[in-house]
């Protein structure tokens, strides 16, 4: 894509920055005078520019967010999960990782040994909830902090993912 | 020769045939649970309802026997609404428990269900429960609440492996499957009842949750267990390491072939492949310097070896070199080695034949007492010119000392015993091996270069009637290794010689030039199912 050619004016640099300088305290000064008016109860009918104070405010999440997978549990707290493996086919980003095994119980068979979600490549799709058949993932806990030191810590198992 | 018409189209076929083999020549679709080619037929699924005008009720496809000007309807609505109703009732208790069956993605109940159901559920009551996961013999699983009573696995243990293991039991809604009394599912050809089971009632224990099916990538290929050369699948999952610890090769499926073992395999052959994937695999070239084992690049122990044989030659001569391929190896393999040794470095001292201590037994079906693929080929390629009979100079005590011995393949301490291996072995100034996994003699050797398994590599075989199969390749040869017509290659440019093959079809379009049992064969004319070449020992040189 080519770069529009720049007229003299812009080419002078120094009133552009006053431009932007205008623009921005525009602004600044604008929602100051608005908050300020709404403190002392002069304005009620234009708002300021609204800040949430992250992290003691938070924003409500609407409840279909995707925030943080979780795996569900059965009554006794085992994972409802019976390594179908189809979170794993249908993860478009390839960062599921399960190994099955074989339960005890005849009527459950199979279960998840091993579950790992790369949350530092998981892509935050949603379709693991989708493909689930047995209502076993859900990425409904709200959770959207996930940061780690090292990409390794970014790998969650079914131990994290069970809490 | 009656000709009849399916769904409008014509077709004359010989007397006997039924109907579903002659809309199979037309390639039209009839469902089925229990008709099986290879077996007898029981009708009992009813999946294969078909209209025959004239004829007032439906009419099982499998069971009805084709007449002249007949007229058959298989996509009309009333066969649609019959053969969706018949499927209602076969899934009636059905657990649903597709996730976590293996069979789920090859299932004929998913399959035909998508295709000719797709109709919601009515069944308001309670699903009949019955045994699930039930082991019924060393390599099969049993769930019955899965199982359609469609007998495929009955009729296969009573026609095919003669063995008589399992039968249906009880009757009406209460019939199911199981093992007679006092019996196990424990016979060398247990493993084809999971390929012909339509449903998830049999699978199998080897593959349990190792991977889910859609994971596998297919690939044409030969048992290499015994001399039948068994047309089989290699099923590999290429794309998730993290199933079956990284294991590539999933497991073997039989591939239809008239001419050799028809929709069958023996266990032994299904589960042999093991050793691809096993930890014993030599992935890495090396030499042993004062005892322990070195690993170089596969081109600085290419070199050593070159080195080594030349001094061999140089000093002492040709008859100080022995050279052991073995009928485990291609014929492409096989012929490189015969063209290096025996006609570039003019060697006499070339065989494959060792004289086995622990033969085994075959038995009347396909297994094999040779369990080696490519017996008929090593004969064809290596015996035409030199009479150097290997057995020989093994029962020989030797005064001489020999030189260099350059094996393949050859695990002479599992063949021929510890004491005789060690005893031939120390005759030897300087041992190469060169082969795909670790064995005891393998460690004896001075200098080991890693090759290819058979799935890891493109050849062919040729099985002790003659026929020359192909091989193709699976999966990628693991770490250094690399197939054993490249290795010989190299070794023969470590030494001056031009040998510049691109791939196994090159050195196969040579060995049909050269080789009088190979001649007017093309690599491409072997095709999926393998060309016979004449009987080897008529043919005039």
């Amino acid at each position: 894509m080519g770069s529009r050619e720049l007229s003299f004016t812009e080419r002078l640099y120094i009133i552009e920055v006053f431009k932007g300088l205008w623009l921005t305290g525009h602004h600044f000064f604008g929602n100051m005078k608005r908050h300020l008016a709404r403190q002392l109860g002069l304005n009620r009918l234009k708002k300021g520019a609204v800040t949430f104070q992250y992290p003691e405010e938070r924003r409500p999440f609407s409840p279909r967010y995707r925030s943080r997978h979780r795996l569900t549990k059965r009554d006794n707290g085992s994972p409802r999960c019976v390594a179908c493996m189809m979170c794993e086919t249908v993860c478009p980003a390839h960062c599921i990782y399960i190994v099955a095994g074989e339960h005890p119980d005849p009527n459950i068979e199979k279960f998840p040994v091993r579950f790992d979600i790369d949350l530092g490549v998981c892509v935050f799709c949603g379709f693991c909830v989708e493909a689930c058949p047995e209502d076993a993932i859900r990425m409904d806990t709200g959770i959207v902090e996930i940061a780690a030191y090292s990409r390794k810590e970014m790998i969650y198992h079914i131990e994290d993912l069970l809490q | 020769m009656p000709t009849l018409t399916i769904n409008q189209k014509s077709i004359t076929v010989p007397d006997g045939t039924t109907i579903i083999q002659a809309a199979e020549k037309l390639d039209i679709e009839i469902p089925r649970y229990c008709y099986h080619p290879g077996l007898s037929i029981a009708g009992s699924c009813r999946m294969c309802l078909v209209e025959v005008e004239k004829i007032p009720k439906f009419q099982p496809a499998c069971n009805t026997r084709v007449s002249e000007g007949m007229v058959v309807h298989t996509n009309t609505e009333k066969v649609k609404e019959a053969v969706s109703g018949v499927l209602e009732f076969l899934l009636i208790n059905h657990p649903l428990d597709c996730p976590v069956c293996d069979q789920a993605g090859e299932c004929y109940l998913q399959e035909y269900y998508m295709k000719f159901g797709l109709y919601d559920s009515r069944m308001d009551e309670n699903k009949i429960k019955r045994h699930k996961a039930e082991i019924i013999g060393p390599h099969v699983i049993l769930d019955t609440e899965r199982c359609i009573l469609c007998s495929r696995c009955v009729r296969f243990v009573n026609e095919v492996s003669h063995s008589h293991e399992i039968g249906i039991f009880n009757r009406g809604s209460q019939s199911e499957i199981r093992l007679l009394p006092g019996k196990i599912l424990d016979n060398n050809y247990s493993g084809n009842v999971v390929d012909i089971c339509p449903v998830g009632a049999l699978t199998d224990r080897d593959f349990r949750f190792q991977c889910r099916v859609w994971y596998l990538s297919e690939t044409k290929s030969i048992c290499p267990g015994c001399s039948r050369g068994c047309n089989i699948s290699i099923h590999s999952n290429r794309q998730r390491p993290h199933h079956a610890g990284g294991r590539r090769v999933m497991r073997l499926k039989p591939r239809f072939n008239a001419e050799v073992n028809h929709w069958w395999i023996c266990d032994e052959g299904r589960y042999g492949y093991k050793f691809i994937d096993d930890p014993s695999r030599i992935s890495l070239a090396r030499v042993k310097e004062k005892g322990e084992f070195l690993v170089l690049t596969l081109d600085q122990v290419i070199g050593r070896a070159g080195e080594k044989l030349r001094e061999a030659l140089e000093k002492v001569g040709r008859d100080s070199v022995v050279v052991v391929a073995s009928p485990r190896l291609t014929n492409e393999d096989l012929f490189v080695i015969r063209k290096f040794f025996g006609e570039d470095l003019g060697l006499s001292q070339i065989d494959f034949r060792v004289p086995d201590q622990n033969l085994a037994s075959g038995d009347d079906f396909l297994l094999r007492a040779d369990r080696n693929p490519n017996s008929r080929g090593a004969e064809a390629v290596l015996l035409d010119e030199n009479g150097f009979d290997l057995t020989q100079l093994l029962s020989m005590e030797n005064s001489r000392k020999l030189q260099l011995l350059c094996l393949f393949e050859q695990d002479l301490t599992k063949t021929l015993g510890e004491a005789w291996a060690k005893k031939f072995l120390q005759q030897f100034e300087y041992v190469i091996y060169v082969g795909s996994n670790e064995n005891e003699t393998s460690v004896l050797s001075h200098l080991t270069l890693p090759s290819a398994t058979y799935a890891e590599t493109e050849g062919t075989f040729t099985n002790f009637e003659g026929r020359v199969q192909k091989i193709n390749q699976a999966v990628e040869p693991l770490g250094d290794s690399l197939p054993t017509w490249q290795i010989v290659s190299k070794l023969a440019c470590a030494l001056g010689y031009r040998y510049n093959y691109e791939n196994a079809e090159e050195v196969f379009g040579e060995l049909a030039e050269r080789v009088v049992e190979f001649q007017d064969l093309a690599y491409e004319k072997i095709g999926d199912s393998g060309v016979e070449i004449p009987d080897i020992s008529k043919v005039q040189v």
